[in-house]
């Protein structure tokens, strides 16, 4: 167990390095999804047919292997983590669009001719009402967002180790360690559970107005389990 | 220095289109990759998902499972299982299986507890059996849902299947890998272009499924 921490030194990093390192390379990705996706939705909701093919465009980015988008992104970023950051952050669109859009969807009516009727412009009214009423169904995505990026930082290995946590697997063959191998599986997956509980604390802060008890069956069918964003983006794109 | 340029001379070239390493053959193996893994995806989360559905259980316990089956990194499972198991499909089926689950399971779940319960009381009233409510009434009317978790399952995995090749294993990924390594973006972007478009035949595919099997009632409601 002492060689679990053992890192070999063509790493460049510590266990902590790494830790960083992959956090870096899979949060700022999400990050910049999310920021590319407000005025995405933004778009989608106020112009309806725009929604289908938008959602369609970001399904067919999303079908191409982060492999191939890596290897053709070489030409112009070089063996770099910007070249993995970028396909990161656009598969990130295809869950956090939907999740947006549905969430600034589901704010009622009334709620908007109440806030404008208090004299909200446009943009407080984004602000101030339709963002934080769909804060739950944005972090919702986030959450799906957040934990498949850090799964997927893992392949930036195969283009000159850009794979942080990943860059273990390689070494684990090479040097013929299979502790380095549980090594990077393990705390990918436990980095993964952290982040995602990180987001469910940053909701129960962010939404105080929202029911967070266990014991009442209703509160938590409606709090906790959301439907799986792009699950009801897909019944929109049927319509 | 053009993408397009790429794919063309890649699909021109009479020498990728026959052979061990040719176009059919490596399509071939991954869509039998890909359609083993969607298989035993799918038996493990429908059925899961379709019974707790019903019963409306177990929906906390199940979001949870998904959380973590989604947070097992994919590259990282195939070569840890490749180390542990040895060379062959097992390896590369594991990640595979765990990818698409969440998306179904948590979908067919979401779909069954979203049916709009009057139907099911009536049935219910009628003398209909739990299993006959679940199979009748229920699944026709959830099943668009589900047919889109299954969906998003299949697309991760006809995408995720290329990195198989690192393995040792065929498929599409072959091209995408060996094109890597002997700098030849040619191959690199062929094999892309071809997972690409079999992700859009899936959703192709999908699209039918649903015209065929949906109800004409169901789908003029939603």
């Amino acid at each position: 167990m002492n060689r679990f921490f053992d890192l070999p030194s063509d790493l460049q990093h510590d266990w902590l390095g790494l830790i960083g390192l992959h956090l870096r390379e899979a949060l700022l990705p999400v990050l910049a999804g999310l920021v590319l996706s407000l005025p995405i939705a933004q778009l989608c909701v106020r112009f309806r047919w725009l929604y289908a093919p938008v959602l369609g465009v970001t399904t067919i980015l999303y079908a191409i292997p982060s492999l191939a988008v890596f290897v053709v992104l070489i030409d112009y970023t070089g063996q770099t983590e910007l070249t993995v950051m970028i396909p990161l952050a656009v598969y990130s669109l295809v869950v956090l669009v939907p999740a947006i859009v549905d969430g600034v969807r589901s704010v009622p009516q009334e709620t908007l001719a109440a806030a404008t009727a208090m004299g909200l412009g446009p943009l407080r009214r984004y602000f101030q009402v339709q963002l934080p009423i769909a804060l739950p169904a944005i972090i919702a995505g986030l959450r799906v967002a957040a934990v498949s990026s850090i799964s997927l930082v893992s392949v930036g290995m195969l283009i000159g180790n850009q794979g942080a946590l990943g860059n273990l697997l390689n070494d684990a063959n090479i040097y013929h360690r299979p502790e380095l191998a549980w090594n990077s599986v393990l705390t990918t997956a436990g980095l993964a559970i952290l982040v995602d509980a990180a987001l469910v604390l940053l909701r129960l802060v962010l939404t105080p107005w929202m029911p967070r008890g266990t014991g009442r069956r209703g509160s938590r069918a409606a709090a906790e389990v959301r439907p799986e964003p792009a699950a009801s983006a897909a019944e929109e794109a049927a319509r | 220095m053009n993408v397009l340029h790429f794919v063309n001379a890649f699909f021109s070239d009479g020498a990728h289109w026959h052979g061990y390493d040719g176009i059919p053959t490596r399509l071939a193996e991954h869509i039998r990759y890909c359609l083993i893994a969607l298989a035993v995806a799918a038996a493990i989360g429908l059925p899961v998902g379709l019974v707790t559905g019903h019963y409306g259980r177990g929906g906390n316990a199940l979001a949870f499972l998904a959380t973590a089956a989604r947070a097992l990194p994919s590259f990282g499972l195939l070569v840890l299982m490749t180390i542990m198991v040895g060379f062959g499909l097992l390896p590369v089926m594991v990640p595979l299986v765990v990818l698409a689950v969440p998306p179904i399971l948590v979908t067919t779940y979401e779909s069954m507890r979203s049916v709009d319960p009057s139907p099911v009381d009536a049935a219910r009233g009628m003398g209909m059996q739990e299993s006959r409510i679940l199979l009748q009434v229920e699944l026709p009317v959830a099943l668009p849902l589900i047919l889109s978790g299954l969906r998003s399952g299949a697309i991760q995995i006809v995408s995720t299947a290329t990195i198989a090749a690192y393995v040792g294993i065929g498929g599409l990924g072959r091209y995408i890998i060996d094109g890597l390594y002997q700098r030849d973006y040619e191959k690199v972007v062929g094999g892309a272009s071809l997972v690409a478009a079999l992700a859009l035949a899936t959703l192709v595919l999908f699209w039918a499924a649903g015209r065929f099997t949906v109800s004409r009632g169901v789908r003029r409601g939603a």
